[in-house]
């Protein structure tokens, strides 16, 4: 079931588009907000409200990187791996983090802090190599940077 | 110099807000045309001005504008759509102007939609832009409140409101036609064109679809007149663009200047260079998706035709720059392997080809290359090209490979003699063979003068 609140939320923007299917995506990012991800019982929830099998939904969830539909840590690292980072050295910031978290890309700490995932183009070329964490774009990541930002990671 | 476009946006401040957006001239544009500027004018208007998409394909707005069925017998509902999806690797000028003036690009919209006579607007916005995202936000309250949008706009008997829509990811979805299926809730895949978006679009309804950087410029047109924007250009073609420059220069960043700018006052005045220790190789001038230029190409004026005569694409114009120490394959790898990861499925040339092409580049690179590979890359190049697929997605991709190979030859058969990529220092482990630079960049975006 969905709760009342992500209800609300979805309903909030139903006046906006002419059909309620058009909701799927901002109702997966709702229940992914309230939840942390889409898991499956998610994926009947928003089914239900929007009248479109569980199939369908999945087939959307799925294919958007920014919907999750395996759990993540509570600090998604979105590292941009497209072409300005990689030539101002994205690849060894990458190597840095995996060393330093002891994960691979795609995986999440054993603690649940963190999840290592690529991300394309952050639209921050001038000021490469970045990543985003959570609403937070980092920028001009050097090791030393990327240590003290994952320090103050809650 | 003019520069509408950026002249009251200062880098790492707020967003300009309503009222001083109207103490430069805002809404005045809107408020002298909307209820007596007859809707056909305001395209015409437009189509004269010369204005080309700064999306990446360089159409003419106004005539695509024009495609809109009119009169009495077309439908009531057609929707105006902004693309600001910006995720073409190495581009980040929509971000700019969205993040400093959000009231340009609401009130191209509103003239746009009301040329085509649509009630309703949404902006499709990619979910990383949350700067973006709370400006446009709050612009959109403001001019709500002010009465520029919603009912009887300033009693002009035209309605129209505008919605934000925050997306979820994918390349793809700056794909016009996918765009347009992310948006009505589905997987963006692309659709079959004819029919176009123009006369069946969104939910089936007439939908023109332009990027931010385009309809920034509509205000300026509307109000200085299409004569004064076709002036602001260097040679042929019309109006300013936001040029960016990324990679190995002293001074990255992003500038307005008159669209025809050559390529080597961009590089060496505006982005002060290459930095110490390296040497021009190479440009990829519009994002991703576009041809590598060489040398021979930096006194060239980057608009629209001459990038074209030249082999490549003016694109998002906002380039790449390779390096001297730099492997050309090691890029085209990393470019080849963003479009196979983005490929949406859809159609198989695109699915199966461009892991094949990332699967053999990776091959190259690590030593393991073959001299009969370059014929397999140049069949895909030819395989995956315009018209052969079901989007321009793969035309795109194989668009910096195709050049990597015509210019950069030489470095491929650099891999082939068993040693792998002779950029790569036997102590780098990982990375592109160069050391992670110190941070020189500017806190905050250059834009000079």
């Amino acid at each position: 079931m969905l709760s009342d609140k992500e209800r609300e939320e979805i309903e909030a923007e139903l006046p906006h588009y002419p059909r309620k299917q058009a909701l799927c995506i901002e109702a997966l990012k709702v229940v992914q907000l309230h939840r942390g991800w889409v898991d499956d019982s998610a994926l009947r929830d928003v089914a239900g409200f929007l009248d479109m099998t569980e199939h369908e939904v999945d087939s959307v969830a799925t294919f958007y990187n920014l919907i999750y539909r395996r759990e993540v840590g509570r600090n998604v690292i979105h590292l941009c791996d497209s072409v300005s980072c990689w030539v101002m050295g994205c690849d060894s910031i990458c190597s840095h983090l995996k060393k330093s978290l002891g994960i691979g890309m795609g995986q999440t700490t054993a603690d649940g802090k963190f999840t290592l995932l690529p991300i394309p183009c952050l639209g921050d070329c001038d000021r490469a190599p970045s990543m985003m964490i959570g609403h937070t774009l980092h920028s001009d990541l050097t090791p030393d940077k990327v240590d003290k930002i994952l320090r103050n990671c809650e | 110099m003019e520069k509408p476009l950026t002249e009251h946006i200062t880098p790492g401040a707020p967003p300009l807000d309503l009222a001083a957006y109207e103490e430069n001239g805002g809404y005045e544009a809107l408020r002298n045309t909307l209820g007596s500027m007859a809707p056909g004018e305001m395209t015409s208007l437009v189509e004269n001005s010369k204005l080309r998409g700064r999306g990446g394909a360089g159409f003419s707005t106004g005539m695509k504008w024009s495609f809109v069925p009119m009169g009495e017998n077309a439908p009531k509902q057609k929707y105006f759509v902004c693309n600001a999806d910006e995720m073409e690797p190495g581009t980040f000028k929509d971000r700019y102007l969205m993040e400093g003036n959000p009231h340009l690009l609401l009130e191209g919209m509103i003239l746009g939609a009301y040329a085509i006579q649509a009630p309703t607007g949404y902006i499709f916005l990619r979910a990383e832009y949350r700067k973006s995202e709370e400006a446009l936000a709050r612009a959109i309250e403001e001019a709500r409140r002010a009465g520029y949008l919603g009912e009887n706009i300033r009693g002009s008997g035209f309605s129209h409101d505008i919605h934000l829509h925050s997306s979820a990811g994918r390349y793809i979805c700056g794909e016009e036609t996918a765009l347009l299926n992310a948006l009505e809730g589905r997987r963006a895949v692309p659709r079959a064109k004819p029919p176009f978006p123009p006369v069946v679009g969104l939910w089936g309804k007439p939908t023109i679809v332009n990027n931010v950087e385009t309809l920034c410029n509509i205000a300026p047109i509307v109000r200085h007149g299409p004569e004064w924007f076709r002036k602001l250009g260097r040679a042929e073609e019309a109006g300013t663009k936001l040029y960016g420059v990324s990679g190995r220069v002293r001074n990255p960043g992003l500038w307005e200047l008159p669209l025809g700018t050559p390529l080597r006052e961009i590089i060496e005045e505006h982005a002060g260079g290459m930095r110490d220790g390296y040497r021009f190789r190479g440009v990829i001038p519009g994002g991703a998706s576009t041809d590598f230029l060489v040398e021979e190409h930096l006194d060239l004026p980057l608009d629209f035709n001459s990038v074209q005569k030249a082999g490549s694409r003016l694109g998002t114009g906002t380039m790449i720059v390779l390096d001297d120490r730099t492997c050309p394959v090691g890029m085209v790898l990393n470019l080849e392997r963003f479009f196979a990861r983005e490929s949406c499925g859809w159609c198989t040339p695109c699915r199966d080809g461009l892991p094949w092409v990332e699967k053999i580049l990776e091959d190259i690179e690590s030593g393991g290359g073959r001299e009969d590979d370059l014929g397999i890359l140049h069949q895909h190049a030819k395989f995956l090209g315009p018209g052969r697929t079901f989007c321009a997605f793969a035309p795109g991709a194989v668009e910096p490979l195709q050049s990597a190979l015509k210019y950069f030859e030489d470095d491929f058969r650099r891999h082939f003699d068993g040693k792998g990529c002779p950029y790569h220092a036997p102590s780098a482990a990982t990375g592109n063979g160069q050391p992670p630079s110190s941070s020189q960049g500017p806190e905050t975006r250059n834009q000079k003068s």
